[in-house]
């Protein structure tokens, strides 16, 4: 885990004292501080990885953040550009015919046309860094077992073992069945660790809020629905569309009722991922924001022993959510691909 | 509700990473992980196994060697005690016979002694009668000449016969 951690940092820092990494925006402070405003552009996404502002002696305020690729797709062209052209929304970036604006945090475009969004924002390049180590881990894990075939684990090994094996014996087995847990042992086990590693990012201060943003929930919960019901099999939609048991009419209200369950399962896995790590993100980012309402020092004392507390809860929190999102996407695959045998036994 | 609301360019991308995750994962790592877990556990399952057995026909050796032991031990007291058993039967029978061949001996001794007893006593007899004749014969012829001479005579055969 420290490793993790340390590698992370190590990072970081090269992002920072990159001497490329700066863009440096000088405002003016007249605004007074807002703890919703604060809170919201902390667990938003943006074109930029901002770390910290800072106040010169003539009262202006420098932004120091790392400038991201913009990748725009606008009727048909491609526009890449860094996000330190907009700087921070006082310039607009110009190419060829169109003319983009930073509004709110979003980019739009001056004359009206589609836009469609693929920039490499904050939350993607978290993503890709929680990538590039979670890659690495478990290659380097593998070659370990290659390497030193039969022996006992040791270093990183024998951490991830445990946890591998207990995903596989006490996660996906028991929940997918014995028979045809094989077939989606590498989606659930990377869904795993996919999650847990962007929850733990995400606890890093000035960290991104990948997994709990919703489109990166949303796409873990589509994955997961789109696998139970590639591979439901006949009694699948048999409980679907004719519930063994259920008086004919009855079924003109379980038919509706079981296909809306289609899509509440993956709607309940979107959520509550979404919903619990943003959550944590903003009880301490309010904690935090105690400090600066009541501009007082010395709250620093018991505030930060507080933020402290809830981000071990946090650290807790970003891997049991990772193991509940896999525990119910190994339940739901495990009830689309269950052969029934015995209906009475069933339910 | 922007909050809420899932921005496309992030889907495509979590999408883009995962796949590759997953790709890269399936291929290179979880196959490889689990399967060298499932062997390891297998070699030390067949391992514990085969040290059982292992155990096992080493308290079966050891109970043979036991019972050989054991067999080896009372073959040891029979064979002892049978020729302890002979050894004594050859003293006895050796005992007896030098027993009753000493007995032979003495009685085959005590017989010639009274056999040449019994010879010498006849020889003495037949001598003593023989001397007593001849004796008389003397005196008899003695008697007529003198009776000086004659005693004479006597005195010296006497004396003879004492010589003798």
């Amino acid at each position: 885990m420290s490793r993790i951690i340390l590698n992370l940092l190590i990072i970081k820092l090269l992002l920072i004292f990159s001497p490329y990494a700066f863009s440096q925006g000088e405002h003016a402070s007249q605004q007074e501080f807002s703890a919703k405003d604060m809170i919201m552009h902390h667990i938003a996404d943006a074109y930029d990885w901002h770390f910290f502002d800072y106040h010169k002696s003539d009262s202006t305020v420098v932004h120091v953040s790392l400038p991201l690729p913009v990748i725009l797709l606008t009727e048909g062209h491609l526009d890449i550009f860094l996000s330190s052209e907009f700087h921070h929304g006082e310039h607009q970036v110009v190419r060829g015919d169109r003319v983009y604006r930073l509004v709110d945090g979003h980019i739009q475009e001056a004359n009206g046309k589609k836009v469609i969004d693929l920039s490499f924002t904050k939350n993607v390049t978290s993503m890709f860094i929680a990538c590039i180590i979670l890659v690495s881990i478990f290659l380097s894990v593998a070659k370990d077992y290659q390497q030193r075939a039969g022996q006992a684990p040791r270093g990183l090994q024998a951490f991830i073992e445990p946890i591998v094996l207990f995903i596989r014996d006490d996660v996906i087995i028991p929940n997918v069945g014995e028979k045809k847990y094989k077939i989606y042992l590498p989606y659930l086990m990377t869904l795993f660790f996919f999650i847990w590693i962007n929850n733990l990012l995400g606890l890093i201060p000035t960290g991104a809020n990948a997994s709990g943003n919703i489109a990166f929930t949303f796409t873990l919960a589509a994955f997961t629905a789109i696998i139970t019901n590639v591979s439901g099999t006949k009694d699948y939609w048999k409980h679907i569309f004719a519930m063994p048991g259920v008086p004919k009419p009855m079924l003109l209200i379980m038919i509706p009722v079981e296909l809306i369950g289609i899509l509440t399962k993956p709607f309940a896995l979107m959520i509550r991922l979404f919903a619990n790590i943003t959550a944590g993100h903003i009880v301490i980012l309010c904690l935090v924001s105690f400090i600066f309402i009541f501009k007082n020092v010395l709250l620093g004392l018991p505030v930060g022993l507080v933020v402290i507390a809830i981000t071990f809860l946090e650290l807790f929190v970003a891997a049991l959510q990772a193991y509940i999102f896999t525990l119910l996407s190994s339940l739901f695959i495990g009830l689309a691909v269950e052969e029934h045998e015995h209906h009475a036994a069933h339910h | 509700m922007e909050l809420v609301t899932p921005s496309v360019g992030l889907i495509f991308w979590t999408t883009l990473f995962f796949l590759i995750v997953l790709f890269l994962l399936k291929k290179y790592a979880w196959k490889v992980i689990l399967d060298s877990v499932d062997q390891r556990n297998k070699s030390i399952e067949e391992a514990l196994q085969a040290a059982e057995r292992a155990r096992q026909e080493v308290r079966q050796l050891q109970a043979r060697s036991e019972e050989l032991l054991q067999e080896a031990r009372a073959e040891r007291e029979k064979i002892l005690r049978e020729a302890r058993a002979t050894a004594n039967r050859l003293i006895a029978e050796a005992q007896e016979k030098a027993t009753a061949e000493a007995e032979q001996l003495i009685k085959q001794a005590q017989e010639t002694i009274r056999n040449e007893k019994s010879a010498a006593l006849t020889e003495l007899k037949n001598q003593v009668a023989t001397l007593s004749l001849e004796l008389t014969e003397k005196i008899l012829r003695h008697q007529l000449s003198n009776r000086q001479a004659h005693e004479e005579l006597i005195k010296q055969y006497m004396n003879d016969l004492k010589v003798n």
